[in-house]
């Protein structure tokens, strides 16, 4: 057992991990972190996807240990300071991109890390993207509408700050 | 999975020197990796993580050289500026690895090394008549691959880094298993600088990745589709699966190669 200490959703959080403790079992046990789930295990649905120093990765395939100082941003930090749901959030909300929604949390977390560099993308570079994100509720066709009404008030929000 | 110590060096000579134990082997993106420790297939003592080696990151143009460190992610690669200006190919085929978490984590020393027969990276490689450099020497990609998972590299011994030849033109048509989203058969093709055509395959050899030399000659005296055609692919030694026959993806060879002489066309 070695003590890891990361910064979790802007927060200074430390616990133990074996060498084989991954990420998602780090988040979930050792800091209650529930948000983020364990689909498949084996890096194919993505409803583990977690942000890692800015880039989304599947914690399902990442040990602990190896993140020691890291920053980490999971699904529960989404969400607006006040707990209202954040842009993606709503708009899966509001487009009904989720139906049982397990995978949902990893869509989110996919899809903030798409917006971060590509502000508008197309239908196909949206689904190009979520290739990693496996639903098996709804089909993609709310979950890319979800996206793009996300990308549509982000951006509208930028030009109204310029 | 079995436990493992976990440790992680941040100096090359660290990682080399804990490399030597009974039992260590190395840890890249882990994109590989930590599935087959799951599965069990492997039973490591020590995992050395070579992620925090910074000497190992990173993208370099030297002349009419394009390195790349061998901790470097699919996704670090697919987004550079620098790739793209020197090798198309490179980007078009880190662009379509796996999915975005998968680049995001996954290396091209790790790709390489693990040597997996439908893999993107040893098509670049051999293509392109990479140097694969380790801690120890550098190695020609021609003498790197060895069979299904298997390459010249010792016990122990890391890439450092890879120094790709850039070439006139180049492009990497992929062929997608649409589950696993690896290559079914895919095709590098490159124009080198002396005017040399090089046609690396990956997907389909039954002993992993190849040169096709019919090719190679038949696209090097006249650059077009019509001479695809007048090759002839051999079934011969070609993978047999669920997914594809044999002659199927000997066929796909050809299919691929004329898709890569349109896309430089």
């Amino acid at each position: 057992m070695t003590t890891i200490s990361m910064t979790v959703n802007g927060r200074q959080v430390s616990g133990e991990a074996e060498g084989n403790t991954l990420l998602v079992d780090f988040l979930r046990k050792e800091l209650s972190l529930t948000g983020t789930h364990v689909g498949c295990d084996t890096s194919q649905c993505g409803a583990c996807v977690v942000h890692v120093n800015g880039e989304s990765v599947k914690s399902c395939t990442q040990f602990a240990s190896a993140l020691d100082g890291a920053s980490v941003t999971t699904i529960e930090g989404m969400a607006n300071d006040d707990g209202t749901l954040g842009v993606i959030q709503q708009a899966f909300q509001d487009e009904h991109g989720l139906q049982c929604g397990f995978c949902t949390p990893g869509m989110v977390m996919s899809i903030a890390d798409l917006l971060k560099t590509n502000a508008q993308p197309t239908e196909g570079e949206i689904r190009e993207w979520l290739k990693g994100n496996i639903c098996r509720c709804t089909g993609y066709h709310n979950i890319v509408k979800a996206a793009q009404s996300a990308a549509a008030t982000l951006s509208g929000a930028r030009e109204a700050a310029e | 999975m079995y436990n493992f110590e976990f440790t992680r060096p941040t100096d090359l000579s660290v990682a080399v020197e804990a490399l030597k134990a009974e039992g260590a082997q190395a840890l890249g993106g882990g994109q590989t990796l930590i599935p087959v420790l799951k599965q069990r297939l492997a039973m490591p003592t020590t995992l050395v993580d070579l992620s925090a080696i910074d000497s190992m990151k990173g993208i370099r143009r030297m002349g009419d050289t394009l390195v790349i460190g061998g901790g470097t992610t699919h996704g670090a690669v697919a987004g550079s500026a620098e790739v793209a200006n020197a090798i198309k190919g490179l980007v078009e085929l880190t662009a379509k690895v796996g999915d975005p978490q998968v680049r995001n984590r996954g290396t091209i020393g790790g790709s390489l090394a693990n040597n997996d027969p439908a893999a993107c990276y040893p098509a670049a490689a051999l293509a392109l008549g990479a140097t694969i450099v380790t801690n120890a020497r550098e190695i020609a990609a021609d003498d790197f691959f060895q069979g299904l998972y298997a390459t010249c590299l010792e016990e122990g011994e890391i890439i450092t880094e890879v120094r790709f030849p850039i070439p006139a033109a180049s492009t990497y048509q992929k062929f997608e298993q649409p589950a696993s989203r690896f290559s079914l058969t895919s095709v590098f093709l490159a124009k080198m600088q002396d005017g040399s055509i090089r046609v690396g395959v990956t997907g389909a050899g039954a002993d992993g990745v190849f040169r096709h030399e019919g090719l190679e000659q038949a696209l090097s005296s006249d650059f077009s589709a019509g001479a695809v055609d007048g090759v002839t692919v051999s079934a011969e030694g070609m993978s047999n699966d669920l997914h594809a026959t044999p002659e199927y993806r000997a066929n796909l060879v050809k299919v691929m190669t004329k898709r890569a002489v349109a896309a430089l066309s």
